[in-house]
C-alpha cells in the first residue's frame, strides 16, 4: 500500500540533537539592547524627564495599540498603493532612458533627464528604502520583499539593511553607538568632541551631497568596527567584493550600456550626462531628506546612560526626540519615500508608509498629550537647520543661551492638563 | 533558447538590479523573475459550492501528470495565501483546478475568481498518479476527492481503448455531485469507464460502509482484482485503508493509492512552548513557550540569522514550514505555511517546524 500526501508529513530525524531550552537560559552572549519589561533608565533624556515610569508604560502601551489597529487594517488597497508606486516608477524609468536616446535635442535631454531623476527618487526613498524595511513583507509577495529586493543604489541592499535597519534604527541618535550621527565624517552633535578636522564639515557636507550614495556605501563598510576589531577583515573582503560587484553593475547600466544604445542617435555623450545628472539629482535630494531626519533643531541625541534600562516606551520615546518630521504635500511626502514622517517611521519601522500619515496625527496627539516635543517643518526651513548645524560645529562648541528644544518644538508650550488620565504636563 | 538568453542578459545590463521581466510584467502579468503565474482563462460553476478554473500558466511550468496536484497562490485582501489543489483537467490541456467553498482561502477562490485574474503557481507535484502499465483500476472518491481521479478519468478513458476503470464516487447530493453529468456522459460513450454514484443524503440513502466489504462487493464484485486509488476526507481514506489492510493478508491486492487533502496541521496553541525542528539543520529542541525561536535556535547551535533582537530589523526572518508561532509581544498566535516568522519576537506555539 502507498500513501501519498499533500505535503511531508514527517521529517528524517536523522542524528538530530535534541536539547531543552527554557525561559530560565542563562547563557550569556553579546546582547543588543532587550527591552526591560518595566522601569525605566536612571535618568531619562531631559525632554521626557518629567514622565514617571507609569506615563511612559502607558504612553507606550498606547503606541503598541496605534500600531496593531494599523496592521489589523492592512489590505488590498495598502497592496495596490504600492503596486501602483512600483509601476509608475518603472514606468518613468523606461521612458526616461528612452528619452536619453534622442538627448541631443535639448528637450529630451531635459525631460529625460528629469523622469530619470524622479524614477530614481521614487526607487530609492518611496520604495527601496520601505520595501527594504519590510513594510511590505505581510503581502508575501516575494517580488516585492525585504529578503528579495535590490535597489539603484551602489550599496547593496544587504549591507544597507544590517547598517541602518539593524544599527541606526536599534540605537536612533546614541552617541558613539548610532553611527549615522554625522556618518563618521561630519560632527553633527554638541557632545561630539570637536577636533580641528571638524573645520572642514561644510566643505565635507557639500562633497556628500552629490555623492550621497557613496557614502552610505563606504558608511556600510563600516570600516571603523573593522578597525576596533568588531568586525572581521574577511567580513570586510566579503562585503567589498558585494560592494565591487554592483558597483560594475550600476556603472554598466547608466554609464555604459544606457549611453551605448543613444550612440546610434548620436546622443551618447549627452545621455552620459544626464544619467549622472539624474544619480547626482536623487542623491542630493536623499541627502538633503535624510538630513532633515535627526539634525534640524529640536532634536535630541541620547548618552549610552540615558538608554540602559529603557522600556518599551522609553524606547519610543527616543525615537521620537530623535527624529524631526518635514511638513509638506502628498506629493512631497511621497518623494521623500515617507521620510517627511521621520517620527512615525522611527517609531514603527515596518508599517506600510502610506499609513505614516495617519499615524502621523494620534502620534502627535500622543506627544502633546504627555508634553513631549514634535519636531516638523517645511522643508527648506528644516534643510537650513540641518547645514546651519555642519556649519556651526565645524567649530568648537560655545556657551548656547537658550535651549533650542523648546523653542522649536511645534508642540511647546504644553496645553494645561485636561484629562484624568494619569499624565503629566510639561514643567518649565 | 540560448538566443533568448543572451538576449535576456543584454537586457539585463539596462534593467540592473531589477531583472528584464520586472520592466515586461508592466505589459505582461505573466512575467516574474521569482514567481511563476497563471492567468484565469475560463471559470466554470461545477455545484452551488464548487467551482472549476481554468488558467494558462506563465514560462516555468511543467505539464502535469494526471492525478498530479500545485500550490496555487491567491491575493486575497492584499496577502498571497497559498493552498494546494489537484489538477482537475485531462493531460495535455491548460491546468484546472475543481475548488469547493470550504475554508477561508477555498471560499475566496471559489467565489470571487474571474476571468483575467493572475494566480500564483507552484508546479505540479505528487505521485497520485496513474500505474506505468495499463490494468484494470477502481477509483473510490468522496466529494472534492473526486478532483485527481478526473484528471486521470479524463486522460484515460477518451484516448485508451483497452482502459478498465470502475469509479464509485460518493456525494452529498446529485446537485453536490462534482463532473457528474459530464462521467454519466463519458461512461456512455466509452465502455472502459463504469460510473457508480452514491449520495449519503437522498431519500432513504445512507453512508458507504467500508467497515466490511458488502457494499464494495455489490458496487465491484472484482474490486480486489484492481488497482485502487482512494482520495477523500480523512475518515473516508481510513476506513478505505483499514479495509484493504485487513482484506489484504493474501498480498494480491495490497494496492491501494491514497492520495489526502488534510494539511499538516500541529496541534497545540497553548502558551505551552513546543518542540521546534529545524529541518535544513536537522536539530530539534523542546523549547518553552516564553523563549525567542531565535534563542532556542542558537542555543541548540543553529546558525540563526538575527539582528536587532527587538522585532524591528527583520533581520532575522526563517520561513515556517508548520505549526503555530505566538508573537511574544501582542500574543497573538499565528504561521501560515511558507510565512516568514520574525524569530527574535516569535516562540513556539505547539510544534513548530522551519526551513533553517
Amino acid at each position: 500500500m502507498t500513501a501519498t500526501t499533500n505535503r511531508p508529513t514527517t521529517t528524517p530525524l536523522g542524528d538530530a540533537a535534541t536539547g531543552v531550552v527554557d525561559g530560565t537560559a542563562t547563557t550569556p552572549r553579546p546582547r543588543k539592547p532587550i527591552l526591560a519589561a518595566s522601569g525605566g533608565p536612571a535618568k531619562r533624556p531631559s525632554a521626557a524627564a518629567h514622565l514617571t515610569d507609569a506615563d511612559v508604560e502607558q504612553l507606550g502601551k498606547e503606541l503598541d495599540a496605534l500600531r496593531d489597529r494599523v496592521i489589523a487594517t492592512r489590505g488590498a488597497a495598502d497592496a495596490a498603493y504600492i503596486r501602483r508606486v512600483i509601476r509608475i516608477q518603472r514606468t518613468l524609468e523606461v521612458a526616461g532612458r528612452a528619452t536619453l536616446l534622442f538627448s541631443k535635442k535639448k528637450t529630451a535631454f531635459v525631460a529625460g533627464t528629469a523622469m530619470l531623476s524622479v524614477a530614481k527618487i521614487l526607487e530609492n526613498m518611496e520604495i527601496g528604502h520601505n520595501v527594504l524595511h519590510g513594510q511590505w513583507d505581510w503581502m508575501r509577495d516575494p517580488d516585492i520583499h525585504s529578503t528579495t529586493w535590490e535597489w539603484d543604489f551602489v550599496t547593496p541592499a544587504a549591507a544597507w539593511k544590517h547598517t541602518h535597519n539593524d544599527l541606526h534604527h536599534t540605537w536612533t541618535n546614541v552617541l558613539g553607538k548610532d553611527k549615522d550621527v554625522g556618518y563618521s565624517i561630519l560632527r553633527m552633535d554638541e557632545d561630539q568632541p570637536w577636533h580641528p578636522g571638524n573645520l572642514g564639515n561644510p566643505l565635507y557636507n557639500m562633497i556628500l551631497a552629490p555623492f550621497f550614495e557613496w557614502g552610505i556605501a563606504i558608511y556600510d563598510l563600516e570600516l571603523e568596527a573593522v578597525k576596533d576589531g568588531e568586525k572581521s577583515k574577511d567580513d570586510l573582503k566579503k562585503d567589498l567584493k558585494a560592494m565591487g560587484r554592483k558597483v560594475v553593475r550600476q556603472f554598466t547600466k547608466d554609464y555604459a550600456a544606457t549611453p551605448l544604445a543613444a550612440v546610434p542617435f548620436g546622443s551618447g555623450k549627452q545621455a552620459l550626462i544626464g544619467t549622472f545628472t539624474a544619480n547626482a539629482i536623487r542623491n542630493v535630494w536623499a541627502h538633503s531628506v535624510i538630513f532633515c531626519g535627526h539634525f534640524p533643531d529640536g532634536v535630541d541625541t541620547f548618552t549610552e546612560e540615558e538608554i540602559e534600562g529603557e522600556t518599551r516606551g522609553d524606547w519610543y520615546i527616543r525615537q521620537m526626540l530623535g527624529s524631526a518630521n518635514i511638513s509638506g504635500s502628498k506629493l512631497m511626502h511621497i518623494m521623500t519615500g515617507n521620510l517627511s514622517h521621520q517620527i512615525e517611521h522611527h517609531c514603527f519601522p515596518d508599517l506600510p508608509s502610506n499609513r505614516y500619515h495617519e499615524v502621523a496625527v494620534e502620534v502627535r496627539e500622543i506627544c502633546q498629550r504627555y508634553g513631549l516635543p514634535y519636531t516638523t517643518g517645511p522643508l527648506p526651513k528644516q534643510v537650513y537647520q540641518a547645514w546651519a548645524k555642519v556649519f556651526r560645529l565645524a567649530l568648537p562648541n560655545r556657551p548656547r543661551p537658550l535651549p533650542k528644544n523648546a523653542a522649536h518644538a511645534v508642540n511647546a508650550p504644553v496645553p494645561p492638563r485636561r484629562s484624568a488620565l494619569p499624565m503629566v504636563a510639561r514643567v518649565g | 533558447m540560448t538566443q533568448i538568453r543572451a538576449l535576456r542578459r543584454v537586457a539585463s545590463l539596462l534593467t540592473t538590479p531589477l531583472a528584464p521581466e520586472d520592466i515586461i510584467n508592466l505589459v505582461n502579468p505573466l512575467a516574474s523573475a521569482r514567481q511563476l503565474r497563471g492567468v484565469v482563462t475560463k471559470v466554470v460553476r461545477e455545484t452551488p459550492d464548487s467551482t472549476t478554473i481554468h488558467f494558462r500558466p506563465g514560462r516555468g511550468w511543467n505539464p502535469h501528470a494526471a492525478g498530479q496536484w500545485a500550490r496555487i497562490g491567491v491575493e486575497i485582501d492584499g496577502v498571497r495565501q497559498w493552498r494546494s489543489y489537484s489538477l482537475s483537467a485531462a493531460v495535455g490541456h491548460d491546468p484546472a483546478i475543481t475548488v469547493t467553498a470550504i475554508g477561508f482561502v477555498s471560499t475566496a477562490l471559489a467565489r470571487s475568481t474571474k476571468v483575467g485574474d493572475i494566480l500564483f503557481l507552484d508546479t505540479p507535484q505528487g505521485d497520485f498518479v496513474l500505474p506505468e502499465h495499463p490494468r484494470p483500476l477502481f477509483m473510490l472518491t468522496a466529494g472534492s476527492g473526486l478532483t485527481p481521479v478526473m484528471s486521470m478519468i479524463r486522460t484515460l478513458v477518451p484516448r485508451r481503448p483497452d482502459a478498465d476503470v470502475v469509479l464509485v464516487h460518493s456525494a452529498r447530493t446529485r446537485d453536490d455531485a462534482l463532473f457528474h453529468d459530464e462521467l454519466l456522459e463519458l461512461a456512455d460513450q466509452f465502455p472502459g469507464l463504469t460510473v457508480r454514484h452514491w449520495f449519503t443524503r437522498e431519500e432513504g440513502s445512507r453512508r458507504l460502509d467500508l467497515s466490511d466489504v458488502t457494499d464494495l462487493e455489490t458496487l465491484c464484485p472484482d474490486w480486489r482484482e484492481r488497482a485502487a486509488y482512494a482520495c477523500g476526507p480523512t475518515d473516508f481514506l481510513d476506513a478505505a485503508t483499514d479495509l484493504w489492510l485487513r482484506d489484504g493478508d493474501d498480498a494480491t491486492h495490497t494496492n491501494l493509492t491514497i492520495e489526502r487533502f488534510a494539511p499538516v496541521l500541529l496541534e497545540g496553541s497553548g502558551g505551552e512552548g513546543g518542540l521546534l525542528t529545524f529541518e535544513k539543520s536537522d536539530k530539534e529542541v523542546e523549547a518553552g513557550g516564553d523563549v525567542p525561536l531565535l534563542e532556542a535556535g542558537e542555543d541548540c547551535g543553529v546558525v540563526m540569522p538575527s539582528g536587532c533582537r527587538m522585532g524591528i530589523c527583520r533581520s532575522c526572518l526563517v520561513p515556517l514550514v508548520a505549526g503555530k508561532v505566538r508573537d511574544l509581544r501582542t500574543g497573538e498566535v499565528h504561521g501560515d505555511e511558507g510565512e516568514l516568522i520574525q524569530t527574535c519576537v516569535n516562540a513556539a506555539a505547539g510544534p513548530v517546524h522551519l526551513d533553517i
